[in-house]
């Protein structure tokens, strides 16, 4: 089972529900950290690194010899990626999408690929939780194909808790698609009533079952419920606004562990999630 | 002509409560919303949506049935898995990179421009506004920042003013790096959490590469006296300078809930003084008053 956390609005508290979450499942549990641009999951969970990996990516290389200059490259490339002068062809490799079409059509056989570097992954383990995240490198741009790249390696035996990035567009849908549930964080403010009504056209386009955390739950009003209430969208928990675990968090430790009464209603969560999951099975 | 543009890399650390309040501080300005994919800063400044026009952002490959004599020439070079099986394109997975449409035997797929988003130039309380809407689920966030950039430089040379006030995207990727070229300064909001700190580190980073000066506002600060003082300790080594700090206040939250800034809500609370003693730091900062590298335009402020 797959349970992709998000929001819409940064910071309302998809590490902290993804880790928590984690560490409050009496089975095999996995988590996926795709905020490659910002990962943060690993500074709750400590986890022991075991193997890392660089993401890489094809981006072309011309061989002066062979090349004719015709630009059939160049205009191929949507991107802007190839310019080809009279005597040179120049490559920017940061707007290079790895396509593959300069390399399919040139007629010469002038372009070979050669592989650069988005970012890395990590695998680790924290206890029994098999732990993976994504890095973007600073200024690389792609960051949907690290996100696939460590959703790649999700065990379908397990359940995987995915670690969502902020917004709408596509590093969130590429954390999001084909999951079995998505659990929306969300605070009740009017900046995360907003974001979150976009979250919920995301998720509706994806068309998965879905579920809420308030986070912060007592700041703000109460315009996040009724929405909820009118959408039929299920609020599957409460995390109440209190300063004490905002300073729990603040130093990168754990609800569960330092607020104990937090193991179960995690576990309740997931098993509500569960329900959910197992209702649309059938 | 000068542009901060705010950033976090986390989100949620207060970036848009802390433009809006700028914005009632700041003369002379124009304001751009470059967090096209959940835009907020609108919440509170009530725009007046005075023009609005479609966002182009890309085209996308679709599959003309009549013409497709199903040869697969399309699955085999799609990289992106985005055509099926049953030949139909995804249009959530497609790339919008046309080479299906290209090298397609038959001419069955047309690549039609889509409209991925809308953006808008408005009239606010406190001046003229550049803001925009990505469509869901779309592509080509750092096209529509770059785009609502460029809007926003307009204005400011039509109507000869002298501030850009960008309210950034969280992350450092691709709207990110959309939003920070040939800007004068960069101002990352962090907040005192390990998450802050890592992040806020990432973001430095991405200003040294793209050579764009940064300084740091710490948000929140009394939530962990500790990660404060590592985020200050942080800045010295990166040579990031430190403008000033603002108690956790529940009453941003307050003022948000009226759609108003912090100073139109309560201009004598303790984040009110805070923040104006903030603003007119980095107002007169070095960093703040050189022109930008590679700026095309002459700064006359």
């Amino acid at each position: 089972m797959i349970i992709s956390i998000a929001s819409g609005k940064g910071g309302t508290g998809k590490t902290t529900v993804s880790t928590n979450l984690a560490l409050s499942i009496d089975q095999e549990v996995q988590l996926l950290d795709c905020d490659v641009e910002e990962p943060n999951a690993h500074l709750f969970l400590n986890p022991i690194i075991e193997k890392n990996e660089p993401v890489l990516a094809p981006v072309p290389q011309i061989d002066l010899e062979k090349c004719t200059f015709c630009k059939k490259c160049m205009d191929i490339c949507r991107f802007g990626a190839i310019a080809v002068l009279k005597k040179d062809v120049l490559i920017f490799e940061n707007l290079c999408h790895s396509c593959g079409g300069c390399f399919e059509i040139c007629p010469e056989d002038a372009i070979i690929e050669k592989a650069r570097s988005l970012g890395e992954i990590e695998h680790g383990k924290t206890g029994d939780i098999s732990f993976i995240h994504g890095r973007l490198d600073i200024g690389q741009v792609m960051v949907p194909p690290i996100i696939k790249k460590v959703r790649s390696y999700s065990d379908p035996d397990a359940v995987t808790i995915i670690d969502a990035p902020p917004g709408t567009s596509c590093p969130v849908i590429a954390a999001m698609s084909k999951a079995d549930f998505i659990l929306l964080v969300t605070e009740p403010t009017p900046f995360g009533l907003h974001d979150l009504k976009l979250a919920v056209e995301t998720v509706k386009i994806l068309d998965i079952p879905h579920g809420l955390v308030i986070n912060r739950a007592g700041l703000g009003n109460d315009d996040v419920k009724s929405y909820a209430q009118k959408e039929g969208i299920p609020i599957l928990m409460e995390i109440p606004f209190d300063k004490k675990i905002a300073q729990i968090y603040s130093k990168g430790e754990m609800i569960v562990d330092r607020l104990p009464e937090y193991k179960k209603k995690f576990h309740i969560l997931f098993e509500k999630i569960r329900q959910l999951v197992e209702a649309k099975g059938v | 002509m000068r542009e901060l543009v705010i950033l976090s890399g986390k989100g949620g650390t207060g970036k848009t409560s802390i433009t809006a309040a700028f914005a009632s501080l700041a003369e002379n300005m124009v304001m751009c919303d470059a967090d096209v994919d959940a835009a907020d800063l609108h919440l509170i400044l009530n725009p007046d949506f005075n023009k609005t026009s479609d966002f182009k952002g890309g085209n996308e490959a679709v599959i003309n049935k009549d013409k497709c004599t199903e040869c697969g020439k399309c699955i085999e070079v799609c990289r992106f898995d985005a055509i099926s099986d049953t030949f139909k394109v995804d249009p959530v997975e497609c790339e919008g990179c046309g080479i299906c449409f290209d090298l397609c035997p038959e001419e069955a797929i047309d690549f039609p421009e889509v409209i991925c988003g809308q953006w808008h130039i408005s009239n606010t309380r406190f001046g003229p506004m550049v803001h925009a809407r990505l469509g869901i689920a779309q592509e080509n966030s750092g096209k529509l920042v770059s785009l609502v950039r460029q809007e926003a430089k307009k204005i400011a040379l039509k109507q000869d003013l002298d501030l850009i006030l960008t309210d950034g995207p969280p992350g450092i990727g691709c709207p990110v790096i959309a939003s920070i070229g040939q800007a004068t300064a960069i101002l990352i909001v962090a907040e005192p959490t390990v998450t802050g700190l890592h992040d806020m580190e990432r973001v430095g980073e991405l200003s040294r590469h793209f050579n764009v000066p940064a300084m740091v506002l710490i948000n929140k600060f009394d939530l962990n006296f500790d990660q404060t003082k590592k985020i200050e300790e942080l800045a010295q080594e990166k040579s990031i300078k430190v403008v000033g700090k603002i108690p956790f206040d529940e009453t941003f939250t307050h003022a948000m809930i009226q759609a108003k800034t912090i100073f139109e809500y309560s201009k004598n609370s303790q984040a009110s003084i805070d923040i104006k003693k903030i603003w007119n730091t980095i107002i007169a900062m070095p960093e703040f008053n050189t022109p930008a590298a590679n700026n095309i335009f002459i700064p006359n402020a």
